[in-house]
């Protein structure tokens, strides 16, 4: 019997075209849909399916960001989660807050809420960083088995099916541990409209990141944001000859 | 609204533009439209419900554990507990994605249930409303009857009291009932037998009650096969010998042509929140094609006549939006009065969708035509609108005969028309009147307080419209008197202006919201508004003028007499020119 600790970041919906905001330091969110990043969903889904085979006890969401993280709390606690915790990074303070952060909270976290599993998503669809799951069981100490395709209970701790270049690989590994979905884990079930109503009874915490004892001071400065280069239109040429001279040209022949 | 007849407006109702949800109930909305848009992006499929003439078991099913049949039924009966605003906010979302299914939603807790809601004793609300919310059991609305459209106390069906006076024995039947094929628990209107305890008269009135299908003796006919809204259920409802318990009568004996209205007027604003937002899917399509299209050299954005149609497109949906906010509001907050404002809304918003519609398949050409292009559905879905849940034009001659008898309640003879079943258009009217007759107060009319700085000339036009408005019904009164209430031809002219002035006022307070709200979008905002005010004032300023006008008399007698040979010959009465 496990607490799972499942790590939740709100991101800008999959389906947004992002734009790069005109001072270039980021992109466009005011007014832009944001929901819970995916591989996050599946790894609440995994949670979640635990605590309904009764291999987990209780299921804590967390999200480190500005007030509005909390949203992707509640989404998770209708998915399924018994309580949240918030920890609160003022805007400014967020956009510049890396992977090596994150970890450190959520492995002062797992420490603090006495978890025996930390499922996180394999990556976040905005910076694409895939490091916090690695970052988080390296702070810890903690086994890590990142990219699964499957998880399951056995004896010792778990078996997990991870997702490689080429295949799958099938490791054994004791609890406490780390791991991080991929999307072939599971389908993320809906939070229904009920439920949502229903999470917003569930106890959600706040804290801050100096709370934990977490230094979130920026290491990285954000020199431009571009977007990336347009196309450059094509031309249409008369006959091979001309194609060649253009190929020529241009130094591709 | 019914102030306008009097030449005055009663703000409160419209300035400040309405902010009934508290910022948690705002957050809980909002959290509530991820969920709700993906059910209809990734689950339904409204092109295939449309193709089958049914929606999928599968579907249906989502969209229970969804929670979506039992939005406003409180939580401790297994309901979301939306309030109307909410409700209206996901109604958008449906809207834009599926009317057919909106409609099986719709039926179902709009006005199939809505009674047990507004009229159902505690003992009722126990029993039906965890059924309906939660346990997959449909319900339905049975009012209309072969011989009883819009004139709905006309109905046949007929309740009998036991001896033992323990149950009704109903006997009767409906027609195009939607979700009437699947529904097991219907609010059903018939005629039943009063006693008037003064005079010991028997006289018929009609009454409402909560008939569930294993009662016995209710079959339904085949799914009847219609234009749009295929996806719906509707079909012929019979009742032979169905034995109803006594305490299922839903509100009082004999109130149950008060109960049909109101759970009607209670429903309406849904539409337009609904249509809201079918005009935003539809808006959306037609703008993405205006940016890629490219013929003669230039994308199809660059020319004005796409231009107009966009921002006509846009003024529309701002003010449908506006509209049904404002009302979905007032009610929230504890208005009763909103029976005017909800059927102009009705009107407003259906004429609107479809315009809109229709443009954005225009927009597209040849490519709008196809099926491909999601609209052609979406414009045969949309065409019921105008004519369900009271006709648009039975709702016109509600709008002006509300504000004249509002603005003549000082004229007994007028007074006493009004109660005259026989000289106006039915029961419809008196109730309206009953209502209309509690209100007091004349006052001047100044928005100048309530609008933006830069609103001020705007807010002006439509002041002189309300001014205007109001010394017309004076003087239709005074020319028709009583006689008014048969003047439809220029009922409608009233009710189109008074259809205006409502649109200008509700933008123009929206907008000044947005400009002191700081919203990034005021700006554009204003400009909908200004646009809209432009087109409103002179359109109603003309209506008004004609209305009074002879030369408007002169025209519509022509309409008279072309209209009643063209009834007389069976159709088109002219000879053709190679007949010989």
């Amino acid at each position: 019997m496990a607490r799972v600790l499942v790590g939740v970041k709100r991101v800008i919906d999959y389906a947004v075209k992002v734009r790069v905001k005109p001072d270039k330091t980021g992109v466009v969110t005011q007014g832009v849909k944001h929901s819970m990043n995916p591989f996050d969903e599946i790894a609440v889904e995994e949670a979640v399916k635990m605590k309904e085979k009764k291999l987990a006890t209780e299921v804590i969401a967390v999200s480190v960001g500005p007030a509005q993280s909390a949203e992707v709390i509640r989404t998770a606690m209708a998915m399924g989660a018994d309580r949240g915790v918030h920890v609160d990074v003022p805007q400014a303070e967020y956009e510049l807050l890396q992977p090596i952060h994150i970890s450190k909270i959520l492995a002062k976290l797992a420490l603090d809420e006495k978890a025996d599993l930390v499922i996180l998503g394999k990556q976040a669809i905005d910076d694409d960083a895939n490091q916090t799951a690695q970052m988080t069981a390296a702070v810890l100490d903690w086994p890590q088995g990142t990219f699964c395709n499957k998880i399951e209970k056995t004896d010792a701790g778990l078996t997990i099916t991870r997702e490689i270049d080429g295949g799958l690989e099938t490791i054994k590994t004791k609890i406490p541990a780390v791991l991080s979905a991929d999307l072939r884990l599971n389908t993320p079930r809906y939070a229904t409209l009920p439920n949502i109503m229903k999470a917003k009874k569930k106890p959600l915490k706040k804290v801050t990141a100096k709370d934990l004892g977490v230094d979130t001071t920026p290491r990285i400065d954000v020199i431009s944001v571009e977007d990336p280069p347009v196309r450059q239109a094509g031309a249409t040429v008369a006959d091979v000859d001309a194609l060649v001279a253009k190929l020529k040209e241009g130094g591709h022949i | 609204m019914a102030n306008i007849f009097r030449r005055s407006l009663v703000p409160k109702q419209v300035f400040p533009y309405p902010d009934v949800l508290s910022l948690e109930q705002k957050e809980s909305t909002c959290s509530l439209i991820g969920p709700f848009e993906r059910f209809f992006s990734e689950i339904n499929d409204a092109a295939q419900s449309d193709e089958s003439g049914k929606v999928d078991e599968k579907i249906l099913s989502a969209l229970w554990e969804l929670g979506a049949f039992a939005l406003q039924v409180p939580p401790n009966f297994g309901g979301l507990g939306l309030n109307n605003t909410q409700y209206g906010r996901l109604c958008e979302i449906v809207g834009a994605n599926d009317l057919g299914l909106g409609i099986t939603i719709g039926a179902h807790q709009s006005i199939g249930f809505k009674g047990i809601l507004l009229y159902g004793t505690p003992e009722q609300k126990e029993k039906y409303l965890p059924k309906v919310s939660t346990e997959h059991v449909y319900a339905a609305f049975a009012l209309t009857e072969p011989s009883s459209g819009s004139d709905a106390g006309s109905i046949r069906s007929r309740a009998v009291k036991s001896d033992d006076k323990k149950y009704y024995v109903l006997n009767g039947s409906k027609i195009w009932i939607s979700n009437g094929g699947i529904a097991d628990i219907m609010t059903v209107f018939a005629q039943t037998e009063l006693v008037d305890l003064k005079t010991g008269e028997k006289k018929d009135k009609v009454t409402a009650f909560i008939v569930e299908r294993s009662f016995g003796g209710v079959t339904n006919g085949p799914p009847e096969k219609k234009m749009g809204i295929k996806a719906s259920n509707t079909a012929e409802v019979y009742f032979e010998d169905v034995k109803i318990p006594i305490e299922n009568i839903l509100g009082k004996e004999g109130d149950g042509f008060k109960v049909a209205m109101n759970i009607l007027n209670n429903g309406r604003f849904g539409m337009g929140a609904t249509l809201s937002g079918t005009m935003k899917k539809c808006i959306e399509i037609a703008t993405s094609h205006a940016n890629n299209r490219v013929q003669f050299g230039q994308k199809l954005k660059n020319y004005g006549s796409i231009q107009e149609k966009l921002a006509q497109m846009s003024i529309l949906q701002y003010a449908t939006e506006s509209m049904a906010f404002t009302i979905s509001q007032n009610m929230d907050n504890g208005s009763q009065d909103y029976h005017l404002e909800a059927a102009i809304s009705k009107i407003y918003a259906s004429e609107s969708a479809w315009y809109v519609c229709d443009e954005a398949i225009q927009i597209l050409g040849g490519m709008g035509f196809m099926v491909e292009a999601g609209l052609e559905r979406v414009l045969r879905d949309l065409r019921i609108f105008r004519i369900f849940e009271g006709t648009n034009d039975i709702l016109r001659l509600f709008i002006a005969l509300t504000g004249i008898q509002y603005a003549g309640s000082h004229l007994k003879e007028l007074q006493s028309a009004f109660k005259n079943p026989s000289a106006n258009l039915g029961l419809i009217f008196k109730e309206a009147s009953k209502r209309a007759a509690s209100k007091v107060g004349l006052g001047g009319c100044d928005l100048s307080s309530h609008v933006a700085p830069e609103l001020q000339p705007y807010a002006k036009k439509t002041e002189e419209c309300i001014d205007l408005f109001g010394q017309s019904v004076e003087v239709l009164l005074l020319r028709y008197n009583k006689n008014i209430v048969n003047e439809q031809f220029i009922l409608n002219l009233l009710a189109n202006a008074a259809i205006d002035i409502y649109s200008m006022v509700v933008t123009q307070s929206r907008s000044s919201r947005a400009l002191n709200l700081n919203l990034p979008t005021a700006q554009h905002e204003v400009y909908l508004t200004k646009a809209l005010t432009i087109q409103a004032s002179e359109r109603a300023m003309k209506n008004i003028t004609t209305a009074t006008s002879r030369r408007h008399q002169n025209l519509t007698e022509k309409f008279s007499i072309i209209a009643r040979t063209v009834c007389e010959k069976d159709g088109v009465y002219s000879t053709g020119v190679i007949e010989v």
